[in-house]
């Protein structure tokens, strides 16, 4: 498997014809891990939703690669047998289905046909990822996402990453609403997954996940762009002095998406 | 285009097929007599859907068909009823004739009787009266009237006093050619018995336009419990009208697992009366509605004793040009205290000219009572869509998958597994 690369240059979408992203650059290749900070309703969330494909964002220009093939182009299904994965900050419900039967379609989506995972290996690798992520084995059998807490759908969305080994996971805000028990436990997934061949690009609020989850590169989005990079020092300043001091030092005053500096 | 609905069948005719089968004379009156009723009875009146350029009265009628052996049977057939170890307890009518027929002997030796209709009519009169045309009235409209006019054969089930059969008791009703299928099935089941009935409709004549008109009547007598499975896949030729109808007695139980999975324009009804105080019923149906097809289906409960429980649970899938009507209906009369009543129907639909519409109907006279009811009718989420195909998964898959699962609640509440499995078979044929 040759490592991943997932390569934005200029990237602009729109939701009803209101610009959400105004131009945003980013790389990230296999190994690494950014992060992407910054306040609420700066993008962080669009920009997500449109790599993925998420039929309301509209992506108006821009280009992005994703291991030399555009991905724009690719349908949403496309995209995640390429190796994309995206866990989302509100996962659907669907009833109906089961954790286990949704897991084991969307494996064997990935495999030609006769070759698809044995229902003994299946079982015997979705036991072990659940126990990993401390799951009671009864979620399996449980609808998808049905009546699961907040938490519970976190855990459940790293638990369907750790099972689809994607080459590129996005997680959006997957912190948002954890307590600092399933933090750790998440943090834990992650870390797992961790290897040449995976690149991983985290979305949130908040340092503290980046506690446990060491980024090699940290952004600031603000007014639908990337507005300052640096190391995992610079998510320990924005913890300790928040963001007025990127504001004052790039003369922002309104970091929200439509207010131009 | 006007269909025509005077009748094609006289006296002559009625005495004549009658006769023909030896049937017993109190029979051939209850036919005369329906004639006719039926001749003078305006049509049933669906609520919402217009039924008068369907055809329900022109089709041939005939029944044809010879006994065989378990391996000469239809594959058809076969594959519903599995082996003939599986088929210990087995009715098969075939272009309305019996042609195989199996029970096994401590069911016998309990006294169940199960048979076909008309050897019920001629070895077991006294019963057969008892419950024939009953739960259905002859004169409720032209369609029942006919019914008893023509009706070919049907199955007789009956299950004495105390005894409680595990094994199901089957049926499959197959007709492979252009004639009418016109079936009868009676269910009693004496006070404190228990029995689970399946049975299959099937017919392939997807062309030729023809009619089906069937009867179910379902009496369950003080603590009698019964499990009533049914699933319907008329082809497309067929236009259909079904009535199935159950009576329950005091702390009995009637639950239905319907199926309802026609091609052909079909008007359902489906209506139990809670009769006895305590008594029970659960109705629930899963549908595929596709094509051009047109379909109106009724569930009703009427509540008569106190503390009496009904439920209905409707889920349907309408897909093409499909459209169909689902009126739920719970009346809860007067002196029916402390009883129960609540209502579920759901309408998924997968095409911008799909019509679905749940009507929920709660009909209370009497105060000290519960009831409730949920209805909706709604396309495919498009962030389920998007959900499921993040994971890789086809669109055409994630479709399939969300049909499933809109289904899955009824489904996964089927009484046997060779329902359930039934059904999965027939949906995943239908929704491809």
């Amino acid at each position: 498997m040759s490592a991943p690369n997932l390569k934005i240059e200029d990237l602009r979408v729109s939701i009803e014809d209101k610009e959400i992203i105004k131009g945003l650059d980013l790389e990230i290749n296999g190994g690494e891990i950014h992060a992407i900070m910054g306040p609420n309703g700066t993008g962080k969330s669009t920009l997500s939703a449109a790599l993925m494909g998420h039929p309301k964002y509209e992506v108006t220009s821009g280009k992005v690669t994703f291991n030399g093939e555009d991905l724009l182009e690719m349908e949403v299904d496309e995209r995640a047998q390429a190796g994309l994965f995206l866990a989302m900050q509100y996962p659907s419900e669907v009833s109906g289905i089961t954790n286990a039967d949704f897991l084991r379609s969307a494996i064997n989506a990935k495999r030609e046909e006769g070759d698809e995972i044995s229902l003994m290996k299946f079982i015997r690798e979705l036991d072990k990822k659940m126990d990993h992520l401390e799951m009671d084995n009864a979620f399996a059998h449980r609808y998808l996402n049905e009546g699961f807490s907040g938490g519970e759908k976190k855990r459940n969305e790293i638990l369907q990453m750790m099972m689809l080994e994607p080459k590129l996971a996005i997680l959006d805000e997957i912190d948002s609403g954890l307590d600092i028990d399933a933090l750790k436990v998440v943090a834990k997934g992650v870390n797992e997954m961790r290897s040449p061949d995976f690149g991983c690009l985290i979305i949130t609020h908040y340092q503290r996940l980046l506690n446990y989850i060491t980024p090699d590169k940290v952004h600031v989005m603000m007014q639908g762009r990337i507005v300052k990079s640096g190391g995992p020092e610079l998510a320990q300043r924005l913890e300790a002095e928040g963001y007025d001091w990127i504001k004052e030092e790039l003369g922002i005053k309104d970091e929200t998406v439509g207010q131009e500096a | 285009m006007s269909v025509d609905t005077s009748l094609r069948f006289d006296k002559d005719y009625v005495n004549g097929f009658s006769s023909s089968r030896q049937e017993p004379a109190w029979l051939q009156e209850l036919r005369l007599q329906a004639l006719e009723l039926a001749q003078n009875l305006p049509m049933p009146k669906p609520d919402k859907t217009k039924i008068d350029k369907w055809n329900f009265t022109d089709f041939k009628h005939e029944a044809t068909g010879n006994a065989v052996a378990f391996n000469e049977l239809p594959e058809d057939v076969k594959a519903l009823i599995g082996s003939e170890e599986d088929a210990k307890n087995v009715l098969v009518i075939h272009n309305g004739t019996p042609v195989y027929f199996a029970l096994e002997q401590e069911v016998k030796d309990q006294g169940v009787i199960y048979t076909d209709l008309l050897t019920a009519a001629k070895e077991h009169e006294d019963l057969v009266k008892k419950y024939i045309m009953k739960a259905v009235a002859v004169d409720e409209n032209r369609l029942t009237a006919l019914h008893a006019t023509l009706f070919l054969n049907g199955a007789f089930l009956y299950v004495p006093k105390n005894v409680e059969l595990s094994a199901p008791i089957q049926a499959v009703y197959y007709q492979d050619n252009e004639a009418a299928l016109f079936n009868h099935v009676i269910l009693a089941a004496e006070d404190n018995s228990s029995v689970t009935y399946v049975e299959n409709y099937l017919s392939t004549n997807d062309n030729t336009e023809s009619a089906a008109n069937i009867v179910s009547e379902v009496y369950a007598g003080a603590g009698a419990k019964v499990v009533y499975g049914a699933v319907d896949n008329l082809a497309k030729g067929m236009t259909t009208y079904v009535n199935r109808r159950g009576s329950a007695e005091k702390d009995a139980r009637i639950e239905w697992a319907l199926g309802q999975f026609n091609d052909g324009n079909t008007v359902s009804d489906n209506t139990t009366h809670l009769i006895g105080d305590g008594s029970f019923t659960d109705t629930k149906t899963v549908t595929i509605g596709r094509g051009d097809q047109k379909q109106n289906f009724v569930a009703q409960i009427f509540n008569h004793g106190k503390h009496s429980e009904g439920y209905i649970l409707t889920h349907g899938v309408m897909k093409d040009n499909a459209s169909s009507i689902f009126n739920g209906i719970t009346k809860i009369e007067h002196g029916a205290t402390k009883s129960h009543g609540e209502q579920t129907e759901r309408v998924l639909m997968l095409s911008e000219k799909a019509r679905g519409d749940a009507n929920p109907i709660l009909l209370i006279d009497e105060d000290d009572v519960t009831a409730g009811h949920a209805a909706s009718v709604g396309r495919i989420d498009p962030l389920q869509m998007f959900y499921l195909m993040s994971r890789g998964i086809s669109k055409a898959e994630a479709e399939r998958l969300i049909i499933h699962g809109f289904l899955a609640p009824v489904v996964s509440q089927m009484p046997l597994e060779s329902v359930k499995n039934r059904l999965v078979e027939v949906i995943e044929r239908k929704v491809r």
